[in-house]
């Protein structure tokens, strides 16, 4: 649901108001619903000359999806593009991608609401001549600021392989689908690094997370919920977990959802133990998202021990004893993803502990992926900017506005199911190939780096 | 008097699969206008949240709730039909005062043992807060003739008939029909018959409040409990009384015994609201759904004495209700790993282990050679029991089966040796029921 402001702009008097008056005004974003059309429109593929190859593999994929695809600009006729997907993947030098940019250039004009452009190039690697790393490293900031540029909903991201990654293995298209769709609503000016997937390329999109096992915690309510029942919506059976507590909302959630509730405090010595034995009853953990966190914000000079300590237990510490408890049990192609918060990475003011909480997370999954990787899994992050739950709503509306209307490009706050929905994609089959990853989920917020 | 007890046939297990029951609250307090309907209902869908049953059909659900109003007829029928269970789940209620909640696991697990049923859920619920006001015999009569008249003025001059005296409601009441006196009092006396003293009382009543404390510290009722309308935990406990606060409350009960009443607020149970549920079934339907297994519900065993005529005490059923079980299992006092003795008030159980140690009474009135014996204190309610947790009272024994379940698998799985727990669950009307549930 958008939230007020966003209604009104939206709406005839609000909508003349705010034009003449030069207010934001944030479009209202669309939100997958199942077997809903992916894009709004068709879908235009470009490319630079020595990547023309790998844009007709990514074509062909894309009409598998039941996609309108065209190859030149001219093709639109006068209907506005869905997507423009820019192939840049075999470029060797700058110059060499200029007609492809100002074709891209040339389309954003009828580019249509809630419409998206997807940058699919290479990711400048050890041994890269300084001409080819210039020719990828490029792509990364032109890939944000487009993003900036657009308007209505409309959101550019980019998919970046890594490590020789085929551009149409399963996970350089699952990437890319996720993107195009509309479950990326709230995910923009993002470049995701995609390496090598051994994942099977007939993925079910409709319910990708079919027969998994899924843990989620502090699942209680906002965020947390809304994951639950974003992967049980994706076909996985879920164990909602959360303090004792919390565990009346966590019951109905977990019978919304056909899962499973356990009343669990995440700092407990032995919670890893105890995620493992719930899902070894479904059929054995496949998913864990560690969700769960609290906020104590206080000004560091007026930090009490216990503030700090509550933050930095519940936020991090858990997750590092329940990742090396399952680490330990040598769970097979475990997908871990955590929560981690634009807050981690900018560090908001009076939330010295919540920022070093989640910028500790980010580290940790760093440093996760590879030992995951071992066993076949992955670990990833993502980092929720200005979410609409209950927690926000409690801000000052100063503050919240700016974190609303102001920092983000789309100019609104997220939903929870916009987190979700990363998540989703993440834990998904078709992701193997992204790990050790932070992905934001943040409108394009302007807050760090 | 004694007969050689017959044994128990051989037929299959019904395991005890986990319980749910919402914090226990006093009355007028948390749940004040929460129905007994409502509060099963929560128990129920915490159990389902707990082991994934939404949309499950169970073989039947039995509970019931010993202040029900009459439009509850189909309580937990109704309550089935509220939660996430599936719609197909059968149910009934049973009414058997305070062993209303054991009398349905009885029911429940027969079934399960004999192939009638795979699962099945056990409960009961209980609400002074929202209990059905009664108006005066007179006045329902009036109504009722007034009703049944076929023309105006017959029906005014049936209503002519009501005095305003008749319009005053009955309160609620637990009193004995028979005898007209209160639990508390019919307790009283048995209490100064055995000489229980106050200050054994008090200190069951400590030990109780202590007990329940440290278990909800440790984390045990974590997969026990789920918390309802912002209760968390049963708000009837007191973590901080002491043997001195205790001592120094008047009694309540029994004011005619003078100096020897010692039945206080402090060691008696206080009236509470709150349900319990606990999922039984036979062991194929949950090791086909890979659901744990806490224990298998062994055996149980009814009694009832003769307290109108004043031979025996209204709630000493339990005492000879116990012996039979035991006897029919080959089973001895020293074989039970945890006693769970329902404290309707401290003193119930200390008139009930007082019997078992008494030789002569044993043998008179329970027709066995000698004492029964006499227990490990410390093997007593280790977790806590209704003085502490409070006692709305249909939904006390899935609260203890649930617990005693647990108990004895944690312990199974420590010790790697089979543990024992015996259940007793005193009742109004003179009856008792009790049940052994034992580690797998």
């Amino acid at each position: 649901m958008a939230d007020n402001y966003t209604r009104f702009v939206n709406g005839g008097l609000g909508k003349k108001l705010s034009k003449q008056l030069g207010l934001p005004r944030p479009a209202i974003l669309r939100r997958y619903v199942p077997d809903a059309p992916l894009t709004v429109g068709p879908v235009l593929v470009v490319s630079d000359d020595a990547s023309a190859a790998d844009a007709d593999a990514l074509a062909k994929a894309l009409m598998t999806w039941d996609v309108d695809v065209r190859r030149t600009p001219e093709d639109a006729g006068d209907a506005r593009w869905g997507g423009v997907v820019l192939v840049g993947t075999a470029a060797e030098t700058p110059e060499a991608v200029s007609e492809a940019v100002l074709a891209l250039g040339g389309t954003l004009r009828r580019l249509a609401g809630n419409g998206r452009v997807v940058v699919v190039s290479r990711a400048a690697e050890a041994g890269d001549s300084p001409t080819l790393a210039a020719t990828r490293a490029g792509f990364e900031g032109f890939t944000r600021s487009v993003g900036k540029e657009l308007r209505d909903g409309a959101t550019a991201n980019g998919v970046q392989l890594t490590g020789g990654a085929a551009v149409d293995s399963a996970s350089a298209l699952g990437t890319l689908r996720f993107f195009l769709s509309a479950k990326s609503a709230y995910v923009d000016g993002q470049v995701l690094p995609v390496g090598p997937s051994e994942a099977p390329s007939d993925v079910d999109w409709e319910r990708p997370l079919a027969g998994k096992v899924a843990v989620v915690t502090g699942a209680a309510r906002g965020i947390g919920a809304a994951i639950a029942r974003t992967l049980a919506r994706d076909g996985a059976k879920v164990v909602v977990v959360d303090v004792p507590a919390a565990g009346e909302s966590l019951a109905a959630v977990a019978n919304e959802v056909k899962g499973t509730a356990v009343q669990l405090d995440v700092t407990a010595a032995d919670a890893g133990t105890k995620i493992l034995e719930a899902a070894r009853h479904l059929g054995g953990l496949d998913i864990l998202v560690h969700n769960a966190g609290i906020l104590r914000d206080k000004l560091l000079a007026n930090m009490k021990p216990a503030q700090w300590d509550a933050v930095i237990a519940v936020n991090l510490a858990s997750q590092l004893r329940i990742n090396e408890q399952l680490l330990a049990a040598g769970v097979e192609g475990l997908r871990i993803v955590s929560l981690a918060s634009t807050s981690g990475i900018a560090g908001g003011k009076g939330q010295t502990n919540y920022a070093y909480s989640k910028s500790g997370v980010i580290g940790h999954t760093a440093a996760t992926a590879p030992l995951v990787a071992e066993l076949g899994g992955t670990a990833n992050a993502v980092a929720p900017g200005f979410i609409e739950t209950e927690m926000t709503r409690s801000i000052p509306f100063g503050t919240r506005e700016v974190g609303r209307r102001v920092l983000p490009s789309l100019q609104q706050g997220g939903l929870p199911l916009d987190v979700a929905e990363a998540i989703a994609f993440l834990s998904s089959p078709a992701a193997d190939g992204v790990n050790g990853q932070v992905l934001r989920v943040c409108g394009q917020s302007m807050l760090g780096k | 008097m004694s007969t050689t007890p017959s044994p128990v046939p051989s037929t299959r297990e019904a395991v005890i699969i986990g319980g749910n029951r919402i914090p226990f609250s006093r009355a007028g307090k948390k749940y004040v206008r929460t129905s007994n309907q409502d509060m099963f209902t929560a128990a129920l869908e915490g159990l389902v949240a707990r082991f994934g049953l939404q949309g499950e059909r169970l073989g039947e659900v039995a509970g019931g709730a010993v202040l029900k109003h009459s439009k509850n007829f189909n309580l937990i029928r109704e309550s089935v039909l509220g939660s996430s269970l599936a719609p197909t789940t059968p149910a009934y209620d049973v009414q058997q005062a305070c062993a209303t909640g054991l009398e349905a696991a009885i029911a429940v697990t027969n079934k399960i043992k004999l192939g009638q049923i795979e699962s099945a859920i056990a409960g009961g619920t209980d609400t002074v807060s929202d209990a059905p006001i009664v108006v005066s015999d007179r006045l329902r009569a009036a109504l009722l003739d007034a009703n049944h008249a076929k023309t105006t003025g017959g029906k005014l001059k049936a209503l002519a008939a009501i005095r305003p005296k008749d319009l005053a409601p009955v309160s609620p009441s637990t009193g004995e029909p028979r005898t007209h006196l209160s639990m508390g009092e019919h307790q009283a006396i048995t209490t100064a018959k055995w000489g229980i003293t106050r200050e054994d009382q008090d200190e069951v009543a400590y030990n109780s409040h202590q007990n329940l404390a440290r278990a909800w510290e440790s984390g045990f009722f974590d997969d026990l409990v789920t918390p309802y309308k912002g209760l968390t935990r049963d708000d009837n406990m007191r973590p901080d009384t002491s043997l001195e606060k205790l001592a120094k409350l008047k009694p309540v009960f029994g004011a005619k015994l003078g100096e020897q009443a010692t039945m206080t607020a402090g060691n008696s149970t206080p009236l509470t609201d709150g349900a319990s549920a606990v999922l039984f079934s036979s062991r194929a339907w949950a090791e086909e759904r890979d659901l744990p297994i806490l224990a298998k519900f062994v055996d149980a065993e009814t009694a009832a004495v003769d307290f109108v005529h004043g031979h025996e005490g209204l709630l000493m059923a339990p005492a000879a209700a116990v012996p039979r079980l035991l006897a029919r299992n080959d089973l001895r006092l020293e074989d039970i790993d945890f006693f769970e003795i329902h404290e309707a008030f401290a003193s119930t159980v200390l008139t009930t282990l007082a019997a078992w140690e008494d030789e002569e009474y044993c043998r008179t009135e329970l027709g066995l050679d000698g004492a029964l014996g006499k227990i490990d204190r410390s093997k007593l309610n280790v977790n806590g029991s209704s003085l502490a947790a409070g006692h709305p009272f249909a939904a006390t024994g899935g609260r203890i089966i649930a617990t005693a379940a647990k108990l004895v698998a944690a312990k199974a799985a420590e010790t790697g040796q089979p543990a024992r727990a015996l259940i007793s669950v005193c009742a109004a009307g003179g009856l008792g029921a009790v049940a052994i549930v034992e580690s797998v």
